[in-house]
């Protein structure tokens, strides 16, 4: 009986890792961006050119790096210029490449307690906000955006350290769950454009503030680093980066809209 | 709740990735099911049965452990798993497989306190008759086992329950790689992020009705098997 | 067929104390072959401890036990039926057969042995019923089949018709009555005088603990028995010693 168990258990357990015999990449990349869809358009296209598979694993920024430096990625996709710069620096990535970018949006209730809206100002709509106290949502988890957040504030001179109050909800989650959140409280939250044209529970939030220069959020992708990690699979890894730099995989991502919108503008330098 | 009829479409059209996931659910927790039942029978029926220094922290311990956050457990087979962690070698963080081994780490506990307590019972009962009649340890555990075979079943359906149901472990180990490790619970979360709740609730209540054919099934079998044991 | 024996039975000096209580005091009696022998005695008088003893369930805490001169308690050829049997969550013939497979029956040999069985204790066409789904009469008869299964040469009964109806324990008397008539010794424990003196050759007569009195049947029901056997046959409660 025990023994009839024990070789259930273990078909069971290589049924399921049957799988891994392909030819396949892990990247880590971030919720904005895996809930914004690009993956799903961008990936099909670039495993009938290479018959090579990506796993797509979306966590914040913050534990995409550390996924990286564990080894457990090959290559990276985020938006966090300055701590993907510091992540090669350390050594754990070959090196970083501009793949894309979008901007952020100051996303806003219909009410706008902070009587922003239409702005074309980031900075002084921040300040107001801040001032007037009106509800606002912070990622709070590290990530690309929050890290864009938190250079935001200090761009409008927000000491928020000082200034924090019940009036700023940190919720430590993803773009989408701070958009339903912000939704439910009637707050503002800065969101990535492609999650938010993306976001399906739009109702009774609008765009408050967007165009300003400061809102540019860069999109890089990292090799990890094999001299760290050997496991790391440089080969099709390589690939994959070629790819989405390369003049093709360029004009895929260009090419990814949502209600006829382009949430994403490639800016790889050749 | 408009849009709630499109996730109904989509279930009812019989969507492969809708029914891809929803599979690789059941073939999750079932197998980590299984693996859970292989460790926690034997466990449960051995504390039920001996007695030696420390039983009683042990069965408060197991006890205790049915109650694990899943996402602690998520945690730390992750960090066991990674390819910087201790076990990184087998190369099995992000597949299925961890996701099996994270809930059967999980429901190990349930399905051993379970046991226990079921044969500890039943062992009370049978006791001094299986003894008169002269049965040994491993006799007496086999009829044990198979007598309260109904019960057994039962803890099964619990630890079932409990590994269908949970998201925290599955998430973190899984990654929520679509067609790869997206299961029923993951893509809940995921739909939930992108806002579309319509989506969500679909694949909710389709997760809820899978559970409860799978409790109808079994309470049928185990009628029919009281009905013949009395 | 093996040469194990469990008679004579031998009780030497056998005392039983569970902390202040003394359950069994320096209780000596050996059980040979014959008919039936029954121990009798008001409640609370130690008789199931004394049978458990007897059957090897329990170690006395002081005084020796010997079956046949062996010293080894092992359950060998030998069976008892409790008070309240315990049925298995099986059929009849579940049950039955479970106490053939444990009593070393070789497979081929158990379908044939099941029906004598169940044709011994009346059962015949009930035996695929859940076994805790028959009365208490049959319940016990199931209990006999499984002792009789052990093919004993001593058998156990712990009051055996105690909670059934007459017609009930008729049938179950009819039962010990055949297999003591086939060469089984029974060793039967009983309140119930009027039984003793309907099944049993021999009278073990037991109060608090002590044997008062060893004696055929015949004798003890006569005026020939000691006046305290006398005082609890004439219906008197035994509250002092």
């Amino acid at each position: 009986m025990t023994k009839t168990l024990i070789a259930c258990a273990l078909s069971a357990l290589m049924l399921t890792g049957a799988a891994a015999q392909e030819r396949f990449i892990t990247v880590a990349s971030t919720t904005s961006t895996q809930d914004s869809g690009l993956f799903s358009h961008l990936l099909p296209l670039f495993k009938a050119r290479t018959g090579i598979e990506v796993k797509v694993i979306a966590q914040g920024t913050g534990q995409a790096l550390d996924t990286g430096r564990r080894g457990d990625a090959d290559v990276l996709f985020v938006h966090a210029k300055p701590q993907e710069e510091d992540f090669v620096a350390q050594g754990f990535g070959v090196a970083r490449f501009d793949v894309m970018y979008n901007d952020f949006v100051l996303i806003g209730p219909a009410s706008d307690p902070a009587g922003i809206k239409g702005g074309k100002d980031i900075a002084a709509a921040l300040t107001k906000i801040q001032s007037q106290g009106a509800a606002f949502v912070s990622r709070g988890d590290k990530s690309g955006t929050h890290a864009a957040e938190l250079a935001l504030w200090k761009e409008a001179g927000v000491d928020l350290a000082a200034k924090r109050g019940p009036w700023y909800r940190e919720i430590g989650q993803g773009m989408g769950a701070a958009l339903n959140t912000a939704k439910a409280m009637e707050a503002y939250v800065l969101a990535d454009r492609g999650t938010w044209i993306s976001f399906k529970n739009k109702d009774g939030l609008s765009i408050a503030i967007e165009g300003d220069k400061r809102l540019f959020n860069q999109y890089g992708v990292i090799m990890v680093d094999p001299a760290k990690h050997a496991w790391v699979k440089t080969e099709p890894g390589k690939a994959f980066m070629d790819y989405v730099l390369s003049a093709e995989g360029q004009a895929a991502i260009a090419d990814y809209k949502i209600e006829g919108q382009q949430l994403f503008f490639p800016n790889a330098k050749r | 709740m408009v849009e709630g009829t499109s996730a109904w479409r989509l279930i009812i059209s019989g969507d492969p990735t809708l029914y891809a996931i929803a599979f690789l659910s059941l073939k999750v927790s079932l197998s980590a099911v299984v693996l859970a039942a292989v460790f926690g029978f034997p466990l449960g029926a051995l504390i039920a049965f001996s007695h030696f220094p420390g039983r009683g922290a042990l069965v408060v311990l197991i006890n205790a452990f049915m109650g694990l956050p899943p996402v602690v457990v998520g945690l730390c087979v992750y960090l066991a798993l990674s390819r910087s962690g201790p076990l990184g070698s087998l190369g099995l963080l992000f597949t299925p497989t961890a996701m099996v081994i994270a809930q059967a780490i999980l429901i190990t506990p349930i399905i051993a306190a379970l046991t226990r307590q079921t044969i500890e019972d039943l062992w009370s009962e049978y006791r001094n008759e299986l003894l008169a009649m002269g049965v040994s340890r491993m006799g007496c555990l086999a009829a044990l086992l198979y007598d309260a075979r109904v019960s057994l079943f039962t803890a099964l359906l619990a630890g079932f329950g409990r590994a269908a149901a949970e998201v925290g472990a599955v998430m973190i180990v899984g990654g929520n790689i679509e067609g790869f490790t997206r299961t029923m619970t993951t893509a809940i979360a995921l739909e939930t992020s992108k806002g579309d709740m319509a989506m969500a609730m679909g694949l909710g209540l389709m997760l809820i009705a899978i559970v409860i054919a799978i409790n109808a099934s079994t309470w049928i079998l185990s009628s029919l098997t009281k009905s013949r044991m009395g | 067929m093996t040469s194990i024996d469990n008679l004579p039975l031998v009780l030497s000096g056998v005392s039983h104390r569970i902390g202040d209580l003394t359950l069994l005091d320096e209780v000596s009696l050996t059980i040979n072959a014959g008919a039936p022998t029954a121990i009798l005695g008001p409640n609370g008088a130690g008789k199931s401890t004394l049978l458990n003893i007897a059957m090897g369930l329990m170690r006395p805490t002081s005084g020796a036990v010997s079956w046949g001169g062996r010293s080894d308690p092992a359950p060998l050829r030998r069976a008892i039926v409790f008070q309240s049997p315990v049925m298995l969550r099986r059929s009849v013939r579940g049950n039955i057969l479970f106490a053939l497979e444990q009593a070393g029956v070789a497979r081929d040999k158990r379908e044939a042995r099941l029906q004598g069985l169940l044709a011994r204790v009346g059962l015949i066409g009930l035996e695929d019923r859940p076994a805790r789904r028959l009365s208490g009469g049959e319940q016990k008869r199931v209990a006999l089949a499984r002792a009789l299964a052990r093919d004993p040469d001593l058998l156990l009964l712990d009051e055996p018709t105690a909670d059934l109806d007459p017609a009930a324990t008729r049938a179950v008397e009819e039962i010990i009555a055949g297999a003591a008539a086939s060469g089984v010794k029974i060793l039967m424990v009983s309140h119930d005088a009027a039984q003793v003196r309907r099944l049993a050759g021999e009278v073990h007569f037991l109060v608090k603990g002590r044997l008062r009195e060893s004696a055929p049947t015949a004798r003890f029901f006569s005026d020939e028995a000691s006046p305290l056997a006398q005082s609890f046959l004439r219906g008197d409660l035994l509250t002092e010693t």
